[in-house]
């Protein structure tokens, strides 16, 4: 009973810091983590607006120095066209250098087979775990947050991956304090997920926040879609729509940024950063449950897809 | 969960949003205590179960033949923990109201996984213990006081739960309260708030009860909400390790030597003189960058970049302390530590120690003693620790660190024992002279049922 320090009531200290500062300083410290600790760093980069905030932080955590790591974008071929130039604009403006896997090369070279159902997301993990092994990566930062799904939400900070870049959930290294254990043997790597602790609100409102410029396609805007799956998505030569689905005009905006065949839009009239915050803080949806179909495929489809390498 | 609470809470002004401070909090308690019920309570009744997850969890209830909705699908990710019904791994959740945002480290219950537990405690303002009212105090519940109190939570809650089972008796209620508080005060717990609930029938979780007038305190959200946490840092030892050397060599900073952290204790201010550790030199703070903003003073746990008026040799893992504060070297540490792997640690064991943002070989001398944490005794010289259990250790570093009392410092008083073999983290370490409790271990204390109940 000796050692308790005198409390300053509440939130009205001077020393306290706000949730959002909080989160930041913490994503800082990861990042200089990894830079101190690794030798190959590379940001998992899609053009989404998680990695885009991760892109942000890394920024302001190595100012008035560049950052110290490269760019990783797995282009599954159906990226909307808004973000792959949205992506190429902030390389060249930051004058980062960016690797790119491409899950259509693969494709073309026959060594991985489109699905039946033309989604892309599943296929993803090889070309991502072979430039990783190829490029010899370390540590992979990754935008993920545990409250996007409920697999994720049992993910660390750093997260070792075997030499097959497989993740298994029941021999995770506890990680206490902030103190993150990145020792990995040669082949194996460290997946970082710096937005552990972040919402998807904490990411719009530091969006906010810092000004933060994102992809068009992230505000209300006039689109052709077409339903599947309960879902709008885009029409184009990716492949919809088919001959029994309908093109209309819609009003909608995207809550989260993948590929084409599987992340759905949703009905909104928010246009700006404010209308958008306040459009999520009312949802009763998950952004997943609202416009990603390869999360419902099964109960653990993302613990399964992740185990594989995914991340 | 009654109607009452499921509608959807206001939406909260953007000004509302970024005001809003973070508590840490853990939730601890033994299998079928109703943990998941009371985390799903806090979930659902602050919007924080949208309605796909709650349609996925009714689906999947429905398809197993349950007839209400099983909560704990909620928070048991992983497909072993939803085979085996037990929670394996500690899960982190986030929930906010307009009062605060919260990260609850959610551990599992079942005394196989108690390591779990330290890790959620680790970075804990609060520790919600959870005990059912018509067991009472029992050895889990033991332990977790004693896990809270080792790992030094400033806060800890004991929630009285299923007090709809025990007629909402106040007596029940008093005499458990009565009998934790005795116990968690003596192993040093600083606050203990004891909250009479149903987490089933929504009594004082969100909603005051009407069940249980006699009672005249918070309910857990309303604490949760108001409990201060601390931020007087003036009486902290001011420390920031050395996480990076920022030094941009550009035509436009062609001098910018910067040293990158996050401050772990105390505050720092431009024009303070500073000693650099294990060097000993001295310089004076020349500026503070505050992630792109100058500042002149900064405090835990914002991270900055130090620029010093001297131009001396530091590098990552080095500490920077206020001059007329500086932490005393050593290379022999005195710790308690909670074993986390599966492997064993034995005397005469090569290690490595990380300790803030330095890493270094180590040999494990002595284990003096294992704790059991049902009576507080010391188990004299083990030999070994194996998985969850808390002992004493002296270990010897090859180069000093300037390390604080854990009692003084969660941040620079904690380290992890590494196997430098496969890098498996080993053990948790609190630095200091003896555990939290007060107590004098009882020299007979060797409990007869040591050896089959210590598997925790």
């Amino acid at each position: 009973m000796t050692t308790v320090a005198t409390v300053t009531e509440g939130t009205d200290s001077p020393y306290a810091l706000s949730h959002l500062d909080a989160l930041e300083s913490e994503a800082v410290h990861i990042f200089r983590e990894v830079a101190g600790e690794f030798e190959r760093p590379v940001i998992l980069f899609s053009g989404g607006k998680d990695s885009i905030v991760m892109l942000h932080l890394a920024l302001k955590a190595f100012a008035p120095a560049g950052v110290p790591f490269s760019l990783l974008h797995v282009d599954t071929g159906h990226n909307f066209p808004e973000v792959i130039e949205y992506r190429d604009r902030v390389v060249a403006e930051h004058g980062l250098r960016l690797h790119v896997a491409s899950v259509q090369e693969y494709i073309d070279a026959g060594t991985l087979r489109e699905r039946p159902d033309g989604t892309r997301n599943p296929l993803q993990t090889v070309p991502l775990t072979e430039k990783i092994q190829r490029e010899k990566f370390d540590a992979v930062f990754g935008g993920g947050r545990r409250d996007e799904e409920k697999a994720r939400a049992k993910e660390r900070v750093f997260s070792l991956r075997d030499e097959f870049s497989q993740w298994d959930p029941r021999r995770q290294r506890p990680e206490l304090w902030q103190l993150y254990n990145g020792r990995h043997a040669p082949g194996e790597h460290v997946r970082v997920f710096p937005l552990s602790n972040w919402t998807e609100l904490d990411v719009w409102q530091y969006i906010a926040r810092e000004e933060i410029d994102l992809p068009q396609i992230y505000f209300a805007h006039e689109r052709d879609v077409f339903k599947r799956s309960g879902m709008w998505l885009t029409a184009g030569d990716w492949g919809g729509p088919k001959e029994d689905e309908e093109t209309e005009k819609r009003l909608v905006r995207y809550r989260t940024v993948g590929d084409m065949s599987c992340t759905g839009a949703v009905d909104s009239d928010a246009t700006t950063l404010d209308a958008v915050i306040a459009e999520i803080a009312a949802s009763r949806l998950t952004e997943r449950g609202a416009t990603r179909a390869d999360d419902k495929m099964s109960e653990a489809a993302m613990e399964d897809r992740k185990r594989e390498g995914y991340f | 969960m009654s109607n009452s609470t499921t509608e959807p809470v206001q939406p909260l002004s953007t000004e509302q949003l970024s005001a809003t401070t973070l508590l840490r909090f853990a939730t601890a308690g033994s299998v079928d205590d109703g943990k998941s019920t009371l985390v799903g309570r806090l979930l659902h009744d602050s919007k924080s179960v949208l309605t796909d997850q709650l349609e996925a969890v009714e689906r999947v209830s429905a398809s197993r033949g349950a007839e209400a909705p099983d909560l704990a699908l909620l928070t048991d990710g992983l497909r072993a923990e939803r085979e085996q019904g037990i929670t394996i791994d500690v899960a982190y959740r986030y929930f906010a109201t307009a009062r605060r945002r919260f990260i609850l480290a959610d551990t599992p219950g079942h005394v196989q996984y108690t390591r779990n537990m330290v890790t959620g405690a680790s970075t804990a303002d609060l520790a919600v213990v959870l005990v059912d009212a018509r067991n009472g105090v029992i050895e889990q519940t033991r332990r977790h006081a004693a896990v809270a109190a080792l790992l030094r939570v400033p806060h800890v809650v004991l929630a009285v739960n299923k007090m709809d089972l025990v007629s909402y008796e106040e007596s029940v209620f008093a005499r458990i309260a009565e009998e934790f508080t005795a116990y968690a005060s003596e192993l040093g717990v600083p606050e203990i708030t004891a909250i009479p609930i149903s987490a089933l029938a929504g009594d004082n979780v969100v909603e005051p009860s009407s069940n249980m007038d006699w009672y005249g305190g918070p309910t857990v959200l309303e604490h949760l909400e108001t409990v201060p946490v601390s931020h007087d840092l003036t009486s902290c030892h001011a420390r920031l390790p050395v996480q990076y050397v920022i030094r941009p060599q550009t035509a436009e900073h062609p001098d910018y030597r910067g040293y990158a952290g996050q401050i772990a204790a105390g505050t720092f201010r431009v024009g303070e003189s500073v000693t650099v550790l294990p060097s000993g030199r001295t310089s004076k703070v020349a500026g503070i960058d505050l992630l792109g903003t100058a500042v002149d003073v900064a405090w835990t746990p914002q991270s900055i970049t130090l620029l010093l008026e001297d131009d001396i040799d530091i590098s990552r893992g080095d500490l920077i302390v206020p001059s007329g504060d500086v932490p005393k070297a050593t290379q022999d540490i005195e710790a308690t530590v909670c074993h986390v792997a599966d492997t064993a640690l034995a005397v005469g064991q090569r290690v490595l120690l990380k300790h803030t943002t330095r890493t270094v070989k180590a040999i494990v001398k002595e284990i003096p003693s294992r704790l059991t944490l049902d009576d507080l005794s010391q188990h004299p010289e083990p030999g070994q620790l194996v998985a969850n259990d808390i002992g004493r250790v002296l270990v010897r570093t090859a180069e000093p660190l300037a390390l604080d009392a854990y009692a003084d410092s969660r941040r620079t008083g904690s380290f992890l024992l590494i196997d430098p073999a496969d890098g498996t983290t080993l053990a948790a370490g609190m630095v200091g002279a003896a555990f939290a409790a007060p107590t004098d271990a009882p020299a007979e204390a060797e409990a007869p049922a040591d050896e089959a109940g210590w598997d925790f």
